[in-house]
């Protein structure tokens, strides 16, 4: 696994733990993040919190590499963290490394 | 090269159309500026009765934007009125200064809305419909206002009083005539419509003279010639048009009621063009679209000819006139009176609500009038105006739509090419075929881009969508309207699918239905999952990552992402036990606020996620469903257990709905209320279910709404027993479960089936209303308490509710 410089790995969940469909809260320390286990079972994370009222993205309804937050319907991408049109903005995303079904976030 | 100067005044539908009628015979010729009053680009003023009416907004009513005028290096300059021309020199001057000499000039300048002369009439609060600003006075003054007031019982002043009752007004409509839109209607289609339209809440003043307009600063109300007066807090006068010909006038062009023109739209002046409401043309000025394009195009075609006089000249229009008020269907044109020397063909059939009259002049179809079907209207329109010898034609051929089945083939197939489909732009059938095979046409929104047809009034889209689908044999998408973006299909195809074709699952609906998107989104996901398990009770399985946030978790997510848990308490009845668990639940997790909510129980608000399932474990109650989509509370009167006044068991019979239906699926949310007298202390009205106990029985309403769109509830029956009220709000359900679209309320799903139709299939069809209470009884067979669920199962607690916290 390529890391780079001195970047670090941290251990956030088993794949088992995470349901297709249904985002998973995760704290590492004061940040708040949402997982996310797609369909083809690639894992994705973004912060949890919508850039329009920081709605807990890990609630929203997932559909392809979609989650629609669940309090204005905000559409976004979770692969990039890019809110879809006709909304703007982006939120923050994290590089997501799975080895041996476990699930790291790379920072 | 120095191009000719094209000056137009009047920014409007007119004065546009024929600017795009000159460019397409010849992009270059003219270098163009126009001069507009209205502080917008060229909108569809046909369609402010749809904003009004709160089906579109004032931005998609836009027909040329501010690029269209760049792209065509038109020089627009709104906001801007011309207050003087000078016909010698040839040149405008704008009331801001601006000064334009021309070569060509075109008055577009529409007319003023017509206002009574009345004393009080310059109060605030009395104003016209004709423009932007005229709607969204209306649509502000509903936010704060009542009681309005539409003088005049035409065409308009009735689009505008619906508009009015959409925006939660109570409407009184005063008509000088005995009865309705008497310059398009006779007494009994007049009669018929106002039926209709006082079933829609309408309240019609019929023979009321206006006298004054009373009130301080603004309006107050309306005092009549007879005496009577009313209240009303807006008043919208809609009683005739009067062409805009001040600016003409003042110019030296000859004028009577209009700007005099020829047959080539020519003014008295040299030069000096008018196009229009502002035109009169042998005699009459028109105040419809239709003329008005017709117009446009001779002007365009003789301003751009070589040879002026070889085009053919304008010679008058045929008009019909219809009602854009949803549910009613309104055609009329030509002589519809009976005169000396004519006979009418009439169709009145009661029990449908429908009548025909076609006015026969001689051999030939001089007018018509059709009521509530007006599928024969374009072959009439054809027939009128072809002058079409008719002396040998038998009835159903006049009026196809008579023949036995004959109203199930789309009008289109039986039209020649010549026949026009959209009457306001005058395509042909031919016309918008040929576009459809040449250009690779699909939807409805690219024939209107190509051909124009349906860019106006919008009531030939239907046509226009047989059209397509007749032409390419496709099912034709924008017809109705699909359930989101990621399909053409609308609510009801996708379940008429999955009962066809068994269908079980989401992913099968979308394979099989071709879905645009991989997994469909936050609007057909849901949708489909209720279908699928209305449809199957039984056999198919509820997804749950199909459910928005609340019903997956089955609390009410809050804006901080804590979320609101409400227990149920049957017929809004607790006690101490139920009180000192949730007062205990309540400290223990530190709950930041409790409420006694609207129906009748109590909210615990602000509990972590993670906390939800431990709460509802301590709480040992059930859910409330407050979340769901299902029945919500049925909220209760105390009745005849301690009111002095009761004489039935309110609580008794609300106790008995909640337990019968609480975790039954619904397309929205369902709200009921049982009330032991007519005081109604329950506020049974505004319910989707509202019971009303009175003597020696039961009265039931439906489709009242207190929320968003405050409704009424229809007395649908009354009954003398508890059971007759369980089993008829049970077939009901059954039957809105089963017809509506997913997120449609009772409340608007009775206004699109009707009251009387819901009467038909749940009161007097004895065998469809027993064969609905089964399917409901096999559908409540599954219901179960989410909550109980969830506590009993760790796997569940994991899934959904699970948060990590991973030390750094
Ligand atoms: C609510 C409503 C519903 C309607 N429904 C229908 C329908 O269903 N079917 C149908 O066929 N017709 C309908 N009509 C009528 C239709 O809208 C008109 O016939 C049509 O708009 C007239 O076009 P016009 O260009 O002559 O006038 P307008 O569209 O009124 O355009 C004239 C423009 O000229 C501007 N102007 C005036 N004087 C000057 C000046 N001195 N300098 C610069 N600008 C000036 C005005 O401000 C206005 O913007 C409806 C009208 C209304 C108000
Ligand atoms: S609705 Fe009638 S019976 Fe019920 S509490 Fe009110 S007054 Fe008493
Ligand atoms: S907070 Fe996400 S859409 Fe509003």
């Amino acid at each position: 696994m390529g890391k780079v410089g001195s970047a670090k790995r941290i251990e956030v969940a088993k794949v088992e733990d995470l349901a297709v469909g249904v985002g998973k809260r995760v704290e590492l320390q004061d940040e708040k993040i949402a997982l996310f286990r797609l369909n083809d079972d690639r894992v994705h994370a973004v912060q949890n919190s919508c850039p329009h009222k920081q709605g807990p993205l890990s609630e929203g309804i997932v559909s392809g590499d979609h989650v629609f937050c669940p309090l204005h319907d905000w559409k976004i991408d979770v692969t990039d963290g890019m809110v879809q049109a006709p909304d703007e903005g982006c939120v923050k995303r994290y590089d997501v490394e799975v080895e041996n079904g476990t699930v790291y976030i790379v920072k | 090269m120095m191009r000719e100067k094209l000056v137009l005044i009047g920014n409007g539908m007119a004065g546009i159309r024929t600017l795009e009628e000159i460019m397409k015979i010849d992009k270059d010729r003219f270098e163009i500026t126009v001069f507009g009053e209205e502080p917008y680009p060229n909108y569809n003023r046909i369609m402010l009765s749809k904003v009004l009416q709160g089906d579109t907004s004032v931005d998609d009513i836009v027909l040329n934007d501010y690029v269209w005028y760049a792209e065509n290096q038109i020089e627009l300059h709104t906001g801007d009125p011309v207050v003087k021309v000078d016909t010698k020199k040839q040149v405008v001057y704008s009331e801001n200064g601006i000064k334009r000499p021309y070569d060509k000039l075109i008055f577009a300048t529409g007319s003023n809305p017509f206002m009574l002369p009345l004393p009080g009439a310059d109060k605030e609060g009395v104003i016209a419909f004709r423009n932007i600003k005229d709607t969204e006075t209306m649509i502000e003054a509903a936010k704060s206002y009542k009681k309005a007031a539409v003088i005049g019982g035409g065409l308009l002043g009735l689009e505008a009083a619906r508009g009015l009752l959409n925006l939660n007004m109570e409407v009184d409509v005063i008509h000088i005539s005995d009865y309705l839109m008497e310059r398009q209607l006779d007494a009994q289609s007049g009669k018929m419509l106002r039926q209709e339209l006082e079933s829609q809440g309408m309240n019609f003043l019929l023979e009321k003279n206006t006298d004054s307009i009373v009130g301080n600063k603004r309006v107050e109300g309306l005092r009549f010639k007879d005496g009577t007066s009313i209240d009303a807090d807006l008043v919208v006068m809609a009683v005739g048009i009067k062409p805009n010909i001040d600016l003409a006038k003042k110019s030296g062009l000859k004028a009577e009621r209009a700007i005099l023109v020829d047959d080539y739209m020519q003014t008295s002046a040299k030069n000096v063009y008018a196009v229009g409401e502002c035109a009169e043309h042998r005699g009459i000025a028109y105040g419809l679209v239709a003329p008005l394009y017709e117009q446009g195009k001779v002007l365009a075609e003789h301003i751009c000819a070589e040879e002026p006089s070889t085009v053919p000249g304008y010679q008058g229009s045929v008009v019909y006139t219809q009602l854009k008020v949803s549910g009613v269907d309104v055609f009329s044109a030509g002589k519809f009176v009976d005169g000396e020397n004519t006979k009418a063909i009439r169709v009145h059939d009661e029990f449908e609500g429908v009548y025909k009259k076609v006015v026969v002049e001689g051999d030939k179809v001089v007018g018509a009038i059709l009521f509530g079907d007006t599928s024969d209207s374009p072959r009439l329109l054809q027939m009128m105006r072809d002058g079409q010898d008719v002396s040998e034609m038998d009835k159903v051929a006049i009026l196809p739509s008579e023949a036995e089945g004959g109203s199930k083939e789309s009008p289109v197939v039986a039209m020649a090419d010549s026949e026009i489909i959209c009457g306001c732009n005058g395509v042909s059938k031919g016309a918008i075929c040929s576009a459809i095979t040449d250009q690779g046409l699909s939807t409805v929104e690219e024939v209107k881009q190509c051909t124009n047809a349906s860019r106006s009034c919008g009531g030939c889209k239907p046509l226009v969508a047989d059209l397509l689908e007749l032409t390419t044999g496709a099912e034709v998408a924008n017809a109705k309207e699909p359930m989101c973006g990621c399909t053409d299909h609308s609510h009801e195809e996708v379940v008429e699918q999955i009962r066809e074709l068994g269908l079980s699952h989401r992913r099968e609906v979308m394979n099989v239905l071709g879905w645009e998107s991989d997994e469909g989104c936050s609007k057909c996901r849901p949708a489909i999952n209720y279908y699928l398990k209305m449809v199957d009770p039984i056999n198919n399985e509820d997804d749950h990552t199909s459910r928005f946030v609340n019903e997956r978790l089955h609390a009410n997510i809050n804006h901080n992402g804590t979320f609101t848990v409400v227990p149920r308490m049957y017929g809004g009845v607790t006690n101490a036990d139920q009180l000192r668990k949730i007062a205990d639940v309540a400290e223990k997790y530190e709950v930041p606020l409790l409420k006694v909510t609207g129906g009748q129980r109590i909210d615990l608000f602000g509990v972590e996620k993670e906390d939800l399932p431990n709460v509802w474990e301590d709480l040992g109650m059930r859910s409330g469903s407050a979340y769901a989509k299902a029945l919500r509370t049925v909220k209760t009167c105390v009745g005849e257990q301690f009111c002095r006044f009761g004489t039935q068991d309110s609580i008794g019979l609300g106790i008995e709905l909640e337990k019968k239906f609480e975790y039954i699926n619904t397309p929205h949310k369902v709200k009921m209320a049982v009330s032991a007298c007519p005081r109604n202390c329950a506020e049974s009205g505004i319910k989707d279910f509202g019971v009303v106990g009175v003597d020696g029985g039961w009265e039931l309403y439906v489709g009242g709404n207190g929320g968003v769109d405050l409704r009424g509830g229809d007395l649908f029956v009354k009954v003398e027993t508890k059971e007759e009220i369980i089993d008829t709000i049970s077939a009901f359900m059954q039957y809105y479960r089963e017809n509506a679209r997913y997120l449609e309320r009772t409340s608007h799903f009775i206004e699109r089936v009707g009251l009387d139709h819901m009467k038909k299939v749940i009161l007097e069809d004895e065998q469809g209303r027993k064969a609905l209470i089964e399917r409901m009884e096999v559908a409540l067979s599954t219901g179960k308490d989410p909550w109980k669920e969830i506590v009993d199962s760790e796997e569940k607690k994991k899934e959904l509710f699970e948060k990590k916290s991973v030390e750094v």
